[in-house]
């Protein structure tokens, strides 16, 4: 079998993992390898030709491919290596098993692991569509893929179920190339992604925006002939006399993204029930303290230069553990209260310095105050005028000395 | 001509109102910040955008490469500008910052490729 050793490997070689190969090797590890499973780097964001990225990092307005291509450069730079066609099948405290066509299977032996996995769409079955089971139902990922990878144009007339930021992102794309979007359908009251990207996507084309709205049946038998939509009630019950039908030839689904976990759970590792990615605390660190994880394989981030940062921290710290100079220390838990769904990290080990709490509240809220308690200490706190599911909110906290941790957000 | 927009500059998306005629503005309100009024005010009188898209390419593992405006060009323009962009047909090796069309639409802006590709 062939072998491998390296300080730090880094599991995926999206932005994630380009962040933390990079910061690892920064930090002094000396073999820091990347194990990607694609022909090339990059992640999802080769398909991602949209601007909008690196405005926080870079104060630019990149797309995806200049935003990784700027990783890629500086991983090079820093003689980061890269293990590309070889996909990951095991990983374990100081193993990561791979296949590759060129040596059949290889084992690398590491002092840390980085996992960075990033997600994947969650599809049809994940959420029940009724009706028949034509062609032209695609994720809006698969259909990004298709159009900006392999030039195959998915359709001539669009519906979109859900408002997340690809779908919205697609309506553009689609809009552009000649198809004619009929609307974007979502099931709640609220948009789920970005505002920027409703204006941006769906309002400069005119393409209207259907909000307490689902679709309620797929009509046609080889391929997809139109839509069945319904708005629906406070129990997201569709109401029967509000049943239309949409004729297309296409419907997108843009319905969320689910963290790619399945060698995380295998390796034993403590999962979220609510992020259904890893647990980790301040240093990105899991429950097994030599396996480190960053970026979308940790929670869903709708900002990838929130990824890069958290993904530095990751590689930083796994180069630590691997020197032997990250110290175990007991944790304390985070938890989330009032409106919010979750924080990450989930954990907090008590010592100096500063921790960037990243969170989601869970419904739409204005005029709210954003806390952070240490029991009836007020470590953090800020107004905000608005608040949404779809736009992470961050604190940044003092944690020397704190035995609790509240993140809340409650009307002022 | 009363107009609201939806300021993107950051994530508060105030509304703002503005009020005028043939590019000049009469009353302006509903902003917060200084940026989101001047990005109102752009966004009035001659709204611009970024524009993305693919162009083919042979010669390379993939069929396609991504290319951009370097700057934003005006927003009705976006159409005319992507028929040129369709009418590309580029050879490898393209760099990331190529110039693939200069000046597109007489718009001042060129198409340039956003990947490098070997
Ligand atoms: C379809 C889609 C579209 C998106 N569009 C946008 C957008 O428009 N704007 C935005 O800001 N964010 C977008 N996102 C979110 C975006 O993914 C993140 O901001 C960012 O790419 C996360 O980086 P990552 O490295 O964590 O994940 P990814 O970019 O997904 O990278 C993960 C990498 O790990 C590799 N990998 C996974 N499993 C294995 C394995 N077993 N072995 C080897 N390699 C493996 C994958 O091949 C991939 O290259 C999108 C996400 C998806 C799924
Ligand atoms: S006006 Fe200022 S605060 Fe309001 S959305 Fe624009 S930039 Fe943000």
């Amino acid at each position: 079998m062939y072998e491998i050793k390296c300080n730090v490997c880094v599991v995926g070689g999206g932005p994630a993992g380009l962040a933390a190969a990079v910061a690892a090797k920064k930090e002094g590890a000396e073999k820091v390898l990347i194990v990607e499973r694609d022909e090339s780097l990059g992640g999802i964001l080769q398909q991602c030709i949209h601007p909008g990225f690196g405005l926080k990092l870079f104060n630019e307005e990149l797309t995806g491919p200049e935003y990784f291509g700027r990783f890629i450069d500086e991983a090079e730079k820093a003689g980061v290596e890269t293990l590309l066609g070889s996909m990951v099948l095991e990983v374990s405290e100081n193993l990561v098993t791979c296949i590759n066509s060129e040596y059949g299977v290889c084992e690398i032996s590491a002092d840390a692991v980085v996992l960075a996995m990033g997600c994947r769409e969650r599809t049809r079955a994940n959420i029940v569509i009724p009706g028949t089971r034509p062609a032209g139902v695609y994720t809006a990922g698969t259909a990004q893929r298709l159009m900006n990878r392999q030039n195959e144009m998915v359709g001539k007339k669009v519906v979109i179920l859900g408002s997340g930021d690809i779908g919205m992102i697609m309506a553009r794309r689609l809009t552009l190339e000649g198809a004619k979007v009929e609307a974007v359908v979502e099931i709640m009251d609220f948009l789920a992604g970005l505002t920027r990207n409703r204006v941006q996507c769906l309002d400069d084309f005119g393409i209207p925006l259907l909000l307490s709205h689902t679709v309620v049946d797929i009509k046609g038998n080889d391929r997809v002939e139109g839509v069945v939509i319904a708005e629906v009630d406070e129990k997201k019950k569709p109401i029967e006399s509000t049943k239309k039908f949409i004729e297309c030839d296409t419907l997108l689904l843009s319905v969320g993204l689910i963290p790619e976990n399945e060698l995380t759970n295998n390796a034993g590792i403590k999962i979220s029930p609510v992020t259904k990615g890893p647990e980790v605390n301040q240093f990105m660190q899991t429950s097994i303290p030599s396996v480190f994880a960053c970026g979308n394989v940790v929670h869903v981030n709708d900002l990838v230069d929130n990824v890069s940062a958290e993904s530095a921290t990751a590689g930083k710290n796994a180069a630590l553990f691997a020197a032997g100079k990250l110290e175990k220390k007991d944790a304390i838990k985070v938890e989330a209260g009032e409106n919010v769904r979750y924080v990450c990290p989930q954990n907090v080990v008590p010592c100096d310095g500063k921790v960037d709490l990243y969170f989601r509240v869970m419904k739409p809220n204005k005029n709210v105050k954003i806390t952070v308690c240490d029991g009836e200490n007020v470590l953090f706190s800020r107004k905000a005028i608005k608040v949404n599911p779809g736009e992470m909110e961050k604190a940044t906290v003092a944690v020397d000395g704190i035995s609790a941790l509240t993140v809340a957000v409650k009307e002022v | 001509m009363k107009k609201d927009i939806i300021c993107t500059v950051c994530p508060m998306g105030c509304v703002i109102t503005v009020e005028g005629e043939n590019g000049k503005i009469d009353s302006i309100e509903g902003y917060t910040c200084p940026r989101g009024k001047n990005y109102a005010e752009n966004e009035f009188v001659s709204p611009v955008r970024i524009l993305t898209s693919t162009a083919k390419i042979s010669g390379a593992k993939t069929p396609l490469v991504a290319v951009r405006s370097k700057t934003p060009v005006p927003k009705d323009k976006l159409f005319d500008c992507m028929a040129e962009i369709r009418k590309l047909e580029l050879t490898a090796p393209v760099k990331r910052g190529d110039v693939l069309i200069a000046d597109v639409c007489g718009t001042g802006v060129d198409i340039v490729s956003s990947a490098d590709v070997k």
